[in-house]
């Protein structure tokens, strides 16, 4: 009865939330079809769909999507086994996380978009230059976060282990590790988020190829139609590895 | 009593926290003596901030005695003694991220037990405990008692001769209390452990001891130790005895000029010196 109840609910709030969409789409219809706004400004989405499948269907977005991605991936790599390695060694002293820790906590504050200018000056107009803006980003969550984890397990349970005779290995991987494990996880997806974010942003900035640098090109020559259908497009991918994301992390939670 | 009868013997054990002349300094524990014979059930009773789980982690290893020395059978004890002395923490010393299962599992991998025998002895603690249905839960999916018992459970299959227990029904509702110290002086009266035994409570001391060691307030020692006569397991019945009464009335006069020598001289320190004990 309940669960029925409870199911019931569910399907009703999906509905909705459909329905929310669906207006929102008809009204954007409407404003290009019947209201007469600009086609500059607000292309027919009849006419962004037509463009979205031919974006997909000629593959034309693979080289701009591998560019994005393999920032991504290198810059979140470069800053999750930094910002782990980091944070576990900190983490061994309360020195150091007395230390550390609101530098870290300050610097994770600062707004490093700030940073792209200097990053382009370093490393150029290409892909390396969004790699050190994704990696500075995304660094900070995670080291805090792998901070927070070990540095702040409740002392019973090592107290317990040591005990029963646990060696420092056996603490590490069945006390230390598991204890730590949900906090990290969280900082991991956190910092996928804002690299993902920041590339994609210093991409439309700066940049030579990628996803955004692919929407910018197409703005500037007015091409708007298409330019939405590759917004489409990265909200899309930036969608499934949110989710795919966030999937990792409730598995390894468990 | 001759030192080859003490399963543990106790000399001169002081302990402070801190240095002395700095602020935070503690003297938790003043030259504290006591033998404990094999197979004894100790309590240890006082004021919070007595010493009497300082003293508990001194004989278990965890903390290094300022002076005085313990030893375990002939052994001295520098650190943790996994294969001789197991603990019961007061709660939430099992690990949340496994389950009943594991936890006990995990404690005979860490003392060493070989991995072929480690389940079949998890089961039987679980049996003896009465959690045997309860392996695959977790610690969160059990009430206060259940996790009690289970840290008993994983206390018990490490097999060793003595069992330190500080305050384990400490956060436990009245009830549930009465119940499970029933239950563990029928478990225990099975085995031959020497378990030292630290509570607040008058009654469940009486209840399980065979003797119990009194303190006195900050800096902490024994200040006198009662004996109480009566055959393991105890009957429930035993506490509506006169002799239960009367005991338990010697406890209660013992103890409170302490308690309040202890609150008023420490009510400021109560909260660090909780921390450390």
């Amino acid at each position: 009865m309940n669960g029925s109840e409870r199911s019931q609910n569910r399907i009703w709030s999906r509905l909705v939330q459909a329905a929310f969409v669906i207006g929102l789409l008809t009204l954007w219809y409407l404003a290009t079809a019947k209201w007469g706004v600009s086609h500059l400004l607000l292309p027919n989405p009849v006419i962004v769909y037509e463009q979205l499948k031919d974006v997909i269907g000629s593959g034309e977005f693979i080289p701009d999507l591998r560019v994005t991605l393999t920032e991504l991936a290198i810059a979140f790599s470069i800053s999750s086994v930094g910002g782990i390695a980091l944070g576990y060694l900190l983490s061994r002293s309360q020195f150091l996380i007395r230390v550390f820790e609101p530098l870290l906590a300050g610097a994770y504050s600062i707004p490093i978009i700030l940073f792209l200018p200097l990053y382009v000056l370093f490393f150029g107009l290409g892909p390396a230059s969004k790699i050190a803006l994704g990696t500075t980003i995304s660094f900070f969550p995670i080291v805090l976060n792998t901070i927070a984890g070990f540095g702040y397990v409740d002392r019973i349970y090592v107290v317990a282990a040591r005990s029963m005779g646990a060696s420092d290995y056996q603490l590490f991987r069945w006390v230390l590790l598991p204890a730590a494990l949900p906090v990290i996880l969280t900082g991991l997806r956190m910092g996928f988020t804002v690299a993902l974010l920041s590339i994609l942003g210093s991409e439309t900035i700066a940049s030579l190829a990628g996803l955004g640098h692919r929407i910018v090109h197409l703005a500037e020559a007015m091409e708007t139609a298409r330019m939405f259908a590759y917004i489409a497009f990265a909200v899309a991918i930036a969608a499934i590895l949110n989710v795919v994301v966030t999937r990792l992390e409730a598995t390894g939670r468990r | 009593m001759t030192s080859a009868d003490a399963a543990v013997r106790i000399e001169n054990v002081s302990h402070h926290f801190g240095e002395v002349g700095d602020a935070h300094h503690v003297r938790a524990l003043l030259d504290t003596s006591l033998d404990i014979a094999r197979g004894e059930l100790l309590c240890l009773i006082g004021p919070s901030g007595c010493g009497k789980s300082t003293l508990l982690n001194v004989i278990g290893g965890l903390i290094s005695p300022s002076t005085g020395t313990v030893h375990v059978g002939a052994t001295p004890v520098r650190g943790p003694l996994p294969r001789e002395i197991a603990f019961v923490f007061q709660e939430n010393a099992l690990f949340p991220w496994s389950t009943v299962m594991e936890n006990v599992v995990l404690g005979m991998m860490f003392q060493g037990v070989p991995r072929a025998e480690r389940e079949e002895r998890a089961r039987k603690s679980l049996h003896a405990v009465g959690l045997a249905d309860f392996a695959r839960h977790y610690p969160a999916q059990l009430s206060g008692g259940m996790r009690q018992r289970a840290a008993l459970a994983r206390a018990l299959s490490l097999e060793t001769g003595i069992l330190l227990m500080d305050e384990p029904f400490g956060a436990l509702d009245e009830q549930t209390r009465m119940i499970l110290g029933e239950d563990l002086s029928v478990l225990l009266a099975r085995t031959e452990k020497t378990i030292v035994f630290v509570t607040h409570s008058l009654g469940e001391a009486v209840f399980l001891a065979d003797r119990v060691a009194v303190f006195s307030a900050r800096p902490g020692t024994i200040k006198e130790i009662i004996r109480v006569d009566e055959p393991h397991p105890r009957r429930p019945e035993f506490v509506t005895t006169e002799k239960f009464h009367t005991l338990r009335n010697k406890l209660y006069t013992l103890l409170h000029d302490e308690i309040r020598k202890a609150v008023s001289e420490t009510y400021g320190l109560r909260d660090r010196a909780g921390a450390l004990s």
